[in-house]
């Protein structure tokens, strides 16, 4: 981790009235930089927050955008949920699919994408909702989702 | 007389729908910060809370508890207090936090800024869930820029209140939005709901008294002290619904509480799709049991939803018409809570994951009649035993299903049968 993101997480800590509140921020700021929460990268944000390895690494595992394994350079969440489904999600994640050769949880070999499916992303007037990084794309149809990819190198 | 015109005046959304409303200058030209500059200046924090007390304002974020109640909880001559607000907005179908954060995030800073000065917390937490990226980038932008108006920081509005606000980030899980579960999280821990007592209002984050209130519930508070509560109240009171699946229209539409759902669907949200019939709508989201043709007259608030054998939640209508599979329904939203079940207790960590193993089963063509009583006895297990909501949400809906749609269960089992001999 390198010493801007060490700051960044020390300039986090003081917001709050107790340093690990800042956990979850740090924990973001760290895998930014790094792309995803390695062994090592855990014990550098433990380290600056002055926090135990084992509570940082059982908070980081316990949310679901925290990557402990390497993810593509551009995550691809497919929301899943309810409304999206009465709308079709199911035919997009299968574009999705088609298109990047890989099932949900998988990175494409080439390291672009990751696709992942998720829960209600609160855009339910827009499903399908699809979430590409952090852009939200609204109303996605299977023929959009190739030219849609394609923004993304 | 349109439908148009017949609809009620609107005291919330017309923020989020004018334009430039992220800008304060805009907001301001509109009347925007009077209300927190009233109560940070002119009015005593009594008199906000009986203003909010005479408005009749409930919790949006899915209790319902009511806001002034809970106000008068935090103990006055306590030192530090804190404003928590959950804009964690995670419950299936609910996407109208986000669009008042979106359309008009002073809105939301407003509400805050009164609740702080009111109950005398002067530094507050939005935790606001991680998909949010746009509505993090406005909300900051609308801060700083309060900030420099002197409305967020030391002596605001030239008082002598001083308010901090931070906006803090989720990581992606359901139950953080359980206000205690929130509150661990925002201490850094995993996102595992609290023993109550003691509430947050009396040992809240860091174990001081704090008020955790929903995005709306604050966003309602300038309407409130700027129209006064007897006009509020002669609007509904107005309250924000999120309509989506299967309807023309789908999006946030404000309404006065109380509103039928027949209403909301087929007014508000332009009805069903051509062709297709209404089958069945989660008044308040997935963890609140659905209703069906015979229940479009039901009245939408808390107290009718109740006697109707659900809930208004966090007011989100998710519709399904007669296309839809509601033994898919049901599987789909087990999942959900089996995938987002925190852990912590026996019931709602195995029950969902032997419910959602039942389903799947079904739905591959495995199903045995013997199942639908084997998952009414599970929902029993849950029932009344689960440690928070977020498992007991899941008998009710499931229980209902089972017996208003046992058919489209059977056909699933009896064809299913078919295809394996
Ligand atoms: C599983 C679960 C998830 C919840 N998610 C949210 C949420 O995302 N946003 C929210 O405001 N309230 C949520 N709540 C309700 C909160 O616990 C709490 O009642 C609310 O934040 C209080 O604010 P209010 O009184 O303004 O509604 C959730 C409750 C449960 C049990
Ligand atoms: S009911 Fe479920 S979510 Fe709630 S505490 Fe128990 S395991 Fe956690």
């Amino acid at each position: 981790m390198t010493e801007r993101a060490r700051e960044e997480i020390r300039r986090l800590a003081g917001l709050y009235e107790h340093r690990q509140s800042a956990l979850l921020p740090a924990l973001f700021v760290a895998q930014q930089e790094a792309g995803y929460l390695s062994p090592e990268v855990l014990e550098s944000v433990a380290e600056t927050l002055e926090l135990p390895l084992t509570e940082v690494t059982s908070v980081a595992s316990f949310y679901g955008l925290f990557y402990l394994e390497p993810v593509g350079r551009h995550v691809v969440h497919v929301c899943t949920n309810l409304s999206c489904m009465l709308n079709g999600c199911q035919r997009v994640l299968s574009r999705m699919q088609e298109v990047m050769g890989v099932r949900p949880g998988e990175t494409t070999p080439d390291g672009r994408f990751s696709l992942r499916t998720a829960e209600c992303l609160g855009a339910c007037e827009e499903a399908p909702a699809v979430l590409v990084d952090e852009d939200r794309w609204a109303a996605v149809t299977p023929e959009e989702v190739e030219p849609l990819l394609d923004r993304y190198r | 007389m349109t439908t148009e015109a017949a609809m009620p005046e609107s005291v919330l959304l017309r923020w989020v729908r004018a334009e430039g409303m992220a800008e304060i200058e805009q907001y301001r030209r509109a009347g925007g910060y009077d209300a927190a500059r009233r109560a940070a200046t002119e009015l005593t924090p009594d008199q906000v809370i009986e203003m909010v007390a005479a408005s009749g304002l409930r919790g949006k974020g899915g209790a319902g508890f009511p806001a002034a109640q809970k106000w008068k909880f935090i103990p006055k001559a306590a030192p530090v207090k804190y404003v928590v607000v959950n804009g964690d907005e995670g419950e299936p179908g609910t996407f109208k936090d986000r669009t008042l954060i979106e359309g008009c995030p002073h809105l939301l800073v407003e509400g805050i800024l009164i609740a702080a000065v009111t109950i005398g917390a002067r530094k507050v937490y939005i935790y606001l869930r991680r998909e949010f990226y746009r509505g993090r980038r406005l909300l900051e932008a609308a801060i700083a820029q309060a900030r420099e108006a002197g409305y967020v920081g030391e002596r605001i509005f030239g008082s002598d209140h001083a308010v901090e606000i931070v906006v803090h980030s989720g990581a992606g899980a359901y139950i953080a939005g359980e206000e205690t579960a929130l509150l661990e999280s925002l201490e850094g821990r995993r996102a595992m709901p609290r023993q109550r007592p003691p509430f947050p209002a009396q040992a809240g984050l860091y174990q001081q008294p704090t008020l955790v209130q929903n995005v709306e519930t604050l966003c309602h508070l300038p309407v409130i002290v700027g129209l006064g509560p007897d006009r509020y109240k002669e609007l509904g009171p107005p309250a924000l619904f999120s309509v989506s699946g299967a309807v023309a229209r789908p999006g946030v539409y404000e309404a006065p509480l109380g509103v039928t759902l027949r209403s909301l669907i087929f007014e508000h949200a332009g009805g069903m799709r051509p062709g297709r019939r209404f089958k069945a709508a989660f008044p308040g989201g997935s963890s609140s049991v659905f209703l069906t043709e015979a229940d479009l007259d039901v009245k939408m608030d808390p107290d009718s939803l109740r006697q109707a054998g659900t809930m208004l939640g966090s007011a989100a209508v998710i519709v399904m018409d007669d296309s839809a599979d509601m033994v898919e329904v049901m599987a789909r939203a087990v999942e959900f809570y089996r995938d987002e079940s925190c852990g912590k207790c026996t019931p709602c960590r195995e029950g969902t994951v032997w419910i959602a193993q039942i389903f799947e089963r079904i739905l591959h063509g495995r199903g045995r009649t013997e199942d639908l009583a084997l998952l009414d006895s599970i929902a029993a297990g849950m029932t009344g035993t689960c440690f928070c909501p977020l498992g007991e949400s899941v008998p009710p809906g499931l229980v209902a299903s089972l017996r208003l749609f046992r058919d489209e269960y059977e056909r699933r089992i009896a064809v299913g049968a078919v295809h394996v001999c």
